[in-house]
């Protein structure tokens, strides 16, 4: 198994930029729409390359989906590119209906996503749209870790047919992933080995996951890290054989712990073989204004809070009894 | 040179008054904007420095009725920014309004400020009547307060919204409109801050939303062009809009204010890369020295 190590820094809407380009070159098809901050989500790359095939809408994010639906109705394979908090839910409607339920060849790329956009405060700082987008039949789903797999992820729902949405942020982040990591839409991959507790996460939580399982291998628990950057198709087998081998669960999310990541791990756990879960995310709340460093720390989207909440995780699956759990949750939620 | 971050206490009121006193507002609310932005380290120059005529008018020339020991007062006028991150503007327009202390100004964006990025009503910032910053809401809560003070309650009291004129090209925007004119709400004033810049360019590049007055008057507007940087122009305009309710004119009043986008700071005048950007601290010591007065 690959091992992980640091190897820069980049946000992953770089990489979702540069995706696009290698979509433009390989595919005349590909065409990109605007939504008037294409320098920020890098649809300003492809512009620059292709400018007959970029179209600027304006602000005007449900009429770049729809526009962007009868473009692809008309065989065109059209991104549009946002923020998440304006192109998920501005437009939601028309990602379900018009999409969605067309089963048209649209794909959005959601930058902004999570508490790490920092100091422009709640309203930017999209934590919802999972949650949402998850439920619509037809959607493919996807949350990379770092530039490389934003990069690949971009490639891919460029590639197949159907609706797919992508989730990018900001800020630079951990670059790890290599040429030779796998990635397939899909299929959710262990980048960690380990037996005793199991820390799936997605998106910028990856990294943390990693070297949450570091620390835990000092104090000799061995961690299994999953990157489980599909939601949409989810990789059940993958979370099944995680809760059969590992017997606890945690799951990490620069999202609500509300209807993200966890709750889709918790459906297949609860269905096939319940363990303990932890759920490490936002919990309940609206961002703010702050640093990003100083804000994922104070909303407990650290690998601290996952070495912590593994290990509870462990304890309520070693204790086992009912009356301790409920103990145990108090104190977890109260850690929060 | 070294930057020094002042915040003045300065007693401004709010009546009619001359130009000059007008303009030594405008220009404090631009320093404290300057100020505010070159310590967050980040945030909209461009938007707030380009309408901080509009809001010197509003807030100091009778326009707006408020109390500023009591900002939740009941008998008030409401305003409603629906380009939430023109903030900074708002911000420095209620500190100077003596709705909070200045030296507030210092935490301009930062961890558990009420200044948020974009406005968070959740803060109980006073003057902060709604949380804004997705692009085109604003304006429909505001005529929703319009048809409550008017249509419900019975009262005479204003609602004022600004949008940018990139916000105009939300499909929202005009949804609101068709209702202010539908609702006969003579007590909604709608500010357009017309400097023809939005993120990626001008606006007729990024997508062509003019003819925006004759867009307003064929949404049944009583339709004011003025210049945004002339307070006589701007006065007279909201002169009107006193008149079109007092007169039960049962038309909204729509002011399209032509301005620059930085005004008042030579190199961000005009120029859209200043749309969401913070001077830094050399950019931030030549903005202040231009706004001596
Ligand atoms: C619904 C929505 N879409 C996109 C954005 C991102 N955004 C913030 S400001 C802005 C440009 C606004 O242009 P304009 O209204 O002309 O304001 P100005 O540039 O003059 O400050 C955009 C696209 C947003 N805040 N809300």
């Amino acid at each position: 198994m690959q091992e992980f190590s640091l190897l820069g820094k980049k946000p992953t809407r770089h990489g979702f930029g540069e995706g696009l380009v290698v979509l433009g070159e390989r595919n005349p098809n590909v065409v990109a729409l605007g939504g008037d901050i294409t320098g920020s989500v890098m649809t300003s790359y492809f512009k620059e390359k292709f400018p007959d095939r970029f179209f600027s809408i304006g602000i005007a994010e449900q009429n770049a989906t729809t526009i962007a639906v009868g473009m692809a109705l008309s065989g065109k394979v059209p991104f549009f590119a946002s923020y998440g908090a304006f192109c998920a839910f501005r437009n939601a409607d028309q990602i379900r209906i018009s999409m969605c339920y067309n089963e048209a060849n649209v794909k959005i790329g959601g930058g902004h996503a999570g508490i790490s956009v920092g100091p422009d405060g709640a309203t930017h700082q999209v934590l919802e749209e999972v949650a949402f987008l998850r439920t619509l039949p037809h959607m493919t789903l996807v949350v990379p870790c770092d530039f490389l797999e934003a990069k690949k992820a971009t490639i891919a729902i460029g590639e197949m047919v159907g609706p797919a949405y992508i989730r990018f942020g900001r800020v630079d982040v951990p670059m790890f992933t290599t040429e030779e990591t796998p990635f397939q839409l899909g299929k959710a991959e262990v980048f960690h080995p380990g037996n005793d507790v199991a820390i799936i996460a997605c998106g910028s939580m990856v990294w943390p996951a990693l070297e949450a399982a570091k620390e835990l291998s000092k104090i000799g628990v061995s961690a299994r890290v999953i990157n489980n950057h599909t939601i949409k198709p989810f990789d059940y087998e993958t979370t099944v054989k995680a809760a059969q081998e590992c017997g606890a669960i945690v799951t990490a999310e620069e999202h609500q712990v509300h209807g993200g990541l966890g709750s889709i791990v918790a459906e297949a756990v609860a269905k096939n073989y319940p363990v303990p879960m932890e759920f490490v995310g936002v919990k309940d709340s609206f961002g703010g204004s702050g640093d990003p460093t100083e804000l994922m720390e104070k909303f407990g989207l650290t690998w601290k809070e996952i070495y912590a909440s593994a290990l509870m995780a462990m304890k309520r699956r070693d204790k086992g009894a009912v009356a301790l759990r409920k103990v145990n949750e108090v104190e977890s939620y109260s850690q929060a | 040179m070294e930057l020094t971050i002042e915040f003045r206490e300065k007693a401004f009121e709010n009546k009619p008054q001359s130009t000059e006193n007008l303009q030594e507002i405008a220009n404090e609310i631009r320093r404290d904007i300057i100020q505010s932005l070159v310590l967050a380290k980040s945030g909209h120059s461009g938007g707030p420095l380009g309408s901080a005529d509009i809001f010197a008018s509003l807030y100091f020339g009778g326009y707006m009725r408020y109390k500023k020991n009591e900002p939740w007062w009941e008998g008030r006028d409401r305003f409603v920014l629906s380009a939430g991150h023109m903030a900074p503007v708002l911000y420095a327009t209620l500190a100077n309004a003596g709705m909070f202390p200045k030296e507030e100004l210092r935490t301009l964006r930062q961890f558990g400020t009420r200044l948020q990025g974009h406005p968070g009503r959740d803060m109980g910032l006073p003057g902060i009547e709604t949380s804004s910053g997705s692009l085109g809401q604003g304006i429909s809560i505001a005529v929703g307060m319009a048809m409550a003070d008017k249509l419900l309650d019975n009262t005479d009291k204003r609602v004022y919204s600004l949008t940018g004129d990139g916000e105009l090209q939300e499909g929202s925007v005009w949804e609101a409109a068709m209702s202010a004119y539908h609702f006969k709400l003579d007590n909604f004033c709608w500010i357009i801050d017309n400097n023809d810049c939005q993120i990626d360019g001008r606006i007729p590049e990024v997508m062509d939303v003019y003819p925006i007055v004759e867009k307003c008057q064929a949404f049944g507007f009583d339709t004011i062009v003025c210049d945004g940087h002339n307070f006589d122009e701007i006065n007279a305009a909201f002169d009107k809009f006193l008149a079109n309710q007092k007169n039960k004119t049962g038309k909204p009043t729509a002011i399209v204010a032509k301005t620059y986008m930085g005004r008042g700071v030579s190199f961000m005048e005009d120029n859209f890369k200043w749309h969401g950007n913070p001077p830094n601290v050399e950019q931030a010591i030549t903005a202040l020295q231009e706004l001596v007065l």
